[in-house]
């Protein structure tokens, strides 16, 4: 399905990453939004309670995140739409409705653009500490997917592409911006409508009376139905069987929890996108992901005008990890580092991957600015050196 | 199974037994609900019903509607996204005294005082039944709780008052022994246009009662027989309850104000222009 005209502001605008954000859920079909003001995500709201009631759609400001984080899903259910947009302190909050979207397969956006925490932390100032937050932060066993912009441009894809995969595979999809990403200005292009794919909601075709929420036919993720079409379903966060049912029992249980996990990991792989840049045959490969790519990205200029053969690989997808690929890659390489403004999140999981076959570095940074490219520059060095100890430093 | 009941469409008959105690209110309501529902005019797929966690949260899993058994204390927020993305639904909450206004007390000035359209439905027994009875924001002063052993040492909420002060049109409280009453109410409250709101009084023997020395579920509707005195139109100012056991009542208030998509309509009309058109849900 193509995207609806009357969301898409076709042309090249010069947006910053927070008001691209919000283009991108206009061009997805958001039409309903909740949030609570809090810095550095505030622009994104004040666009969209500008812009939806141009086109038909539906923002509240909340008395909080977790109203704004369950109100998304009540406007889910009636057919909408929709995402929350938040902050670090704010994203603490909505993680119970995290939970709640996973278990009842709400189709959801939360955008999170990150700020140097813990608690009020650096509310102006970036980080990217909230990133196992948004893995694990809600209660028990579930999976999600996180994406990670790092330009405007990226803000705008992105957040059609997170709509897209949340109809998918009915799940809450994370943007994990940053403070930095957000409020950075680029060129950022909206397409034609034409030119954009928008993932429609499955609605179940069962006849009234036979609709079972949670009946797959088999296959992964199950139809869903919209409150008023007469199918009258009951859903629950209680552990549930295919009608929607709460039963207490360990093999339901299983077979519930089995399922909002597998759908994910077993379909990793279509889910997970990269930016690799000569990763084939390098010594030493710099993992980053989000603003903290672009700073690698000059001290990786800086490495390979030393001669250094240094690959760069940028997680687009936090969430699921790129596993395979890191695998892949850790036959042929020796040593990977990670950038990250925290001091070790994404790192420890890459760490996990690796699994001591090759080298791991982290360079942890506390967030409130960001890493200087020489400091990355001295560690792809380090490492390459270590990794290659026959060939001199001096011969760089 | 239930078998032959006139409202047995509007129940999930395949989920009975339910698992309230003997004794307990909670079924009365239902009952006094389903009936209020087939009674109020819309269709019954045009009536979505959100629960929040508890005994009453349960509520939701028995009715034979879209209904949906949400998270502790946000069945309002969840209430006011559903009605915002569909504004055809009626929406009705239906939660407890605990659910509602201590994790969800935020939740509930907010959407009286927007006068989002819905119904909120409060069954008040004055404990959290489903956690063993523990001390809630509506429990007399005085009274036994589990974690109040010595008594209950704060004043509770005076629902009614509170509802009114925070901005709901319409505003009444009944027991389960009241139940033509209560279903009249329940019934009323769904027509009416805005935050409409009805507090329960209802029995929780096994663990507000039995601490308490009240009883067992029929003795307890016997004190709610001889301790209540009907005021329709009282201040609710007056109608705050005690260990007295005395239960003012009533229909308390019925206003009209415009609701939050009303005024949201006219306001962004009178700014945008001709251009605006007026907001009737996402679809």
């Amino acid at each position: 399905m193509k995207a609806d005209p009357k969301g898409v502001l076709t042309g090249a605008h010069f947006l910053d990453g927070d008001h691209a954000c919000s283009e991108g859920a206009l061009s997805a079909g958001c039409r309903f939004a909740a949030g609570y003001p809090i810095t550095p995500s505030t622009e994104i709201v004040e666009r969209i309670a500008s812009r939806f009631p141009q086109v038909g759609g539906m923002f509240i400001q909340m008395e909080d995140e977790i109203a704004s984080s369950i109100a998304i899903q009540g406007a889910v259910w009636g057919g909408a739409k929709a995402m929350t947009v938040t902050s670090g302190p704010g994203f603490s909050l909505m993680m119970e409705h995290i939970g709640f979207a996973a278990m009842l397969e709400t189709p959801c956006v939360f955008v999170d653009v990150q700020r140097a925490g813990p608690s009020t932390g650096q509310p102006t100032l970036p980080g990217q500490a909230d990133m196992m937050q948004a893995r694990w932060g809600s209660h028990g066993d579930y999976e999600i997917i996180a994406l990670c912009p790092n330009s405007p441009q990226e803000c705008y894809d992105l957040t059609i592409r997170a709509f897209n995969l949340a109809e998918e595979y009915r799940v809450p999809v994370m943007i994990m911006m940053d403070e930095c990403v957000g409020h950075m200005t680029e060129k950022v292009v909206i397409p034609s409508p034409e030119e954009i794919e928008i993932t429609e909601r499955r609605y179940t075709t069962a006849k009234l009376g036979e609709y079972r929420p949670y009946f797959t036919d088999g296959e992964m993720v199950p139809p869903i139905a919209k409150a008023g079409d007469g199918h009258r379903f009951h859903v629950t966060g209680l552990t549930h069987d295919e009608r929607g049912y709460p039963v207490m029992s360990p093999e339901v249980q299983e077979k519930c929890v089995r399922r909002l996990v597998d759908k994910i990991r077993l379909n990793a792989e279509r889910i997970i996108s990269l930016e690799e840049s000569e990763t084939e045959g390098a010594d030493v490969i710099v993992v980053s992901y989000g603003i903290t790519s672009r700073v690698s990205v000059k001290a990786i200029e800086m490495a390979r005008a030393d001669g250094i053969k240094v690959g760069h690989l940028r997680l687009i997808t936090a969430w699921p990890f790129p596993e395979k690929r890191i695998r892949e890659l850790v036959g042929r390489t020796g040593a990977f580092i990670m950038p990250e403004l925290n001091y070790g999140q994404m790192f420890f999981e890459m760490q996990r991957v690796i699994d001591g076959k090759a080298k791991s570095y982290l360079l942890p940074h506390g967030g409130g600015t960001v890493h200087k490219p020489e400091v990355i520059y001295r560690t792809i060095k380090e490492a390459a050196l270590e990794c290659r100890p026959q060939v001199e430093e001096s011969a760089w | 199974m239930v078998n032959n009941n006139p409202v047995s469409d509007l129940l999930r008959t395949d989920r009975m037994p339910h698992i309230w105690c003997s004794g307990c209110g909670l079924g009365t309501t239902v009952n006094c609900f389903v009936r209020a529902a087939a009674g109020c005019g819309l269709p019954p797929d045009q009536i979505t019903v959100v629960s929040g966690i508890g005994c009453t949260g349960r509520v939701a899993g028995y009715l034979k509607l879209d209904s949906f058994h949400t998270t502790h204390g946000r069945p309002i927020p969840f209430a006011t996204g559903l009605k915002l993305a569909n504004p055809r639904l009626k929406v009705v909450v239906y939660s407890g005294d605990g659910d509602l206004f201590a994790i969800g007390g935020n939740h509930f000035i907010h959407a009286a005082r927007r006068n989002m359209d819905m119904t909120v439905i409060c069954v008040n027994n004055f404990t959290y039944g489903m956690t063993g009875g523990q001390v809630t924001p509506t429990t007399p002063t005085g009274a036994i709780a589990s974690t109040a052993p010595y008594g209950n040492t704060e004043d509770p909420f005076n629902l009614p008052y509170l509802a009114d002060s925070a901005g709901a049109v319409y505003v009444a409280r009944w027991t389960t022994f009241h139940v033509r009453q209560a279903t009249k109410a329940m019934k009323e409250a769904i027509q009416k246009k805005g935050f409409s709101f009805v507090e329960l009084v209802s029995p929780c023997p096994t663990l507000y009662g039995r601490r308490n020395r009240m009883g067992d579920g029929l003795d307890m509707m016997e004190g709610y027989k001889e301790n209540s005195t009907i005021r329709n139109g009282a201040d609710t100012r007056d109608v705050g309850m005690d260990i007295s056991g005395k239960i003012v009542c009533g229909k308390f208030v019925d206003r009209e104000r415009p609701s939050f998509l009303e005024q949201y309509n006219t306001r962004l009309a009178a700014r945008l222009g001709p251009s605006y058109k007026n907001y009737e849900g996402v679809l």
